[in-house]
């Protein structure tokens, strides 16, 4: 993956899939790390898919026999010495995953954040009937969208209409001219 | 700053056409967007499917949808067109300038666009 915005869109794929309504993206630029976190409240993976997921020859797909999202993650964040984390429960009454991603960003090997509007945008308009909260926090300000709120202006306007993505990529847009 | 105002305006505004927007979708663009299509290119296409459709005046013909993975990842990104009554069109080895070429040639006038399909790539 060209940058850690695409490795965002991919492992966010999997909170949809396991049938999260409401999938949490942070990305903490504070200080000299990156921390990537996703959280969902999809079904959960028991203790065994957990340690099987960081392994490239495990998928749960059918059309191939290799699952690359995760262990390309985990590389590029290992590269810069920081580290993965996945802790998951199917409990009955809280379950869900979440995905910690710490990168160092001055590390040779760190790959830029970059386009991450973009990535933001194609998650709302493949998936526009569940929610993403969305919040990237850096030492100059914060960066938010939470498509729970914008649902709640829109009523039965769906998300993936065109006039609500351009809306939703300029106001990211906007809000990170603000802290740039 | 885009507000909640600018958007209460885009619901009031397309509070009647949803639904028309219910009974469109006779023509479906879809794009792979599994681990292997985002990392070959996937997200510019999607989007540029998405623009070009839209600054077409196509959108309530065409629906742009995403998909997993289609089996074929070295030929990423693919995109799939299926229209109603006819066999399904499959794009490989996607830009977003082919993107605009294909809503252009096929999804306007219908002319598939043989030299972004798998025989010819």
């Amino acid at each position: 993956m060209k940058e850690i915005s695409l490795n965002i869109l991919d492992i966010a794929e999997n909170s949809v899939k396991a049938g999260a309504p409401l999938t949490e993206i942070y990305v903490d630029e504070t200080g000299d790390e990156l921390i990537l976190t996703i959280k969902d409240n999809g079904c959960g993976m028991d203790e065994e898919t957990v340690k099987a997921v960081t392994d490239p020859f495990y998928t749960t797909r059918k059309t191939r026999k290799v699952g690359l999202g995760i262990p390309l993650l985990k590389l590029a964040c290992e590269q810069t010495g920081g580290s993965l984390t996945i802790t998951s429960s199917t409990d009955e009454k809280d379950h869900g995953t979440t995905v910690k991603a710490v990168f160092l960003k001055n590390h040779i090997d760190f790959t830029p954040l970059g386009d991450v509007t973009s990535s933001i945008v194609t998650l709302i308009q493949g998936h526009p009937t569940v929610d993403f909260l969305f919040r990237h926090i850096t030492d100059r300000g914060e960066v938010e969208l939470d498509t729970r709120e914008l649902r709640s202006v829109l009523e039965d306007v769906p998300l993936d209409t065109y006039e609500v993505i351009v809306w939703i990529r300029d106001n990211l847009n906007e809000q990170y001219e603000v802290i740039k | 700053m885009k507000s909640l105002a600018e958007l209460q305006a885009i619901k009031n505004k397309m509070k009647d056409k949803v639904v028309l927007r219910e009974g469109s979708g006779d023509v479906r663009v879809v794009v792979g967007m599994a681990t292997c299509g985002i990392a070959a290119g996937a997200r510019p296409v999607l989007n540029a499917f998405v623009e070009e459709v839209n600054a077409s005046g196509l959108n309530q013909k065409v629906t742009v949808s995403q998909t997993g993975c289609v089996g074929l990842c070295q030929y990423e990104p693919i995109v799939e067109i299926y229209e109603a009554g006819k066999e399904k069109v499959t794009y490989v080895k996607m830009t977003p300038e082919k993107a605009k070429t294909v809503v252009e040639k096929h999804l306007k006038n219908g002319e598939i666009v043989s030299e972004f399909t798998p025989a010819n790539v």
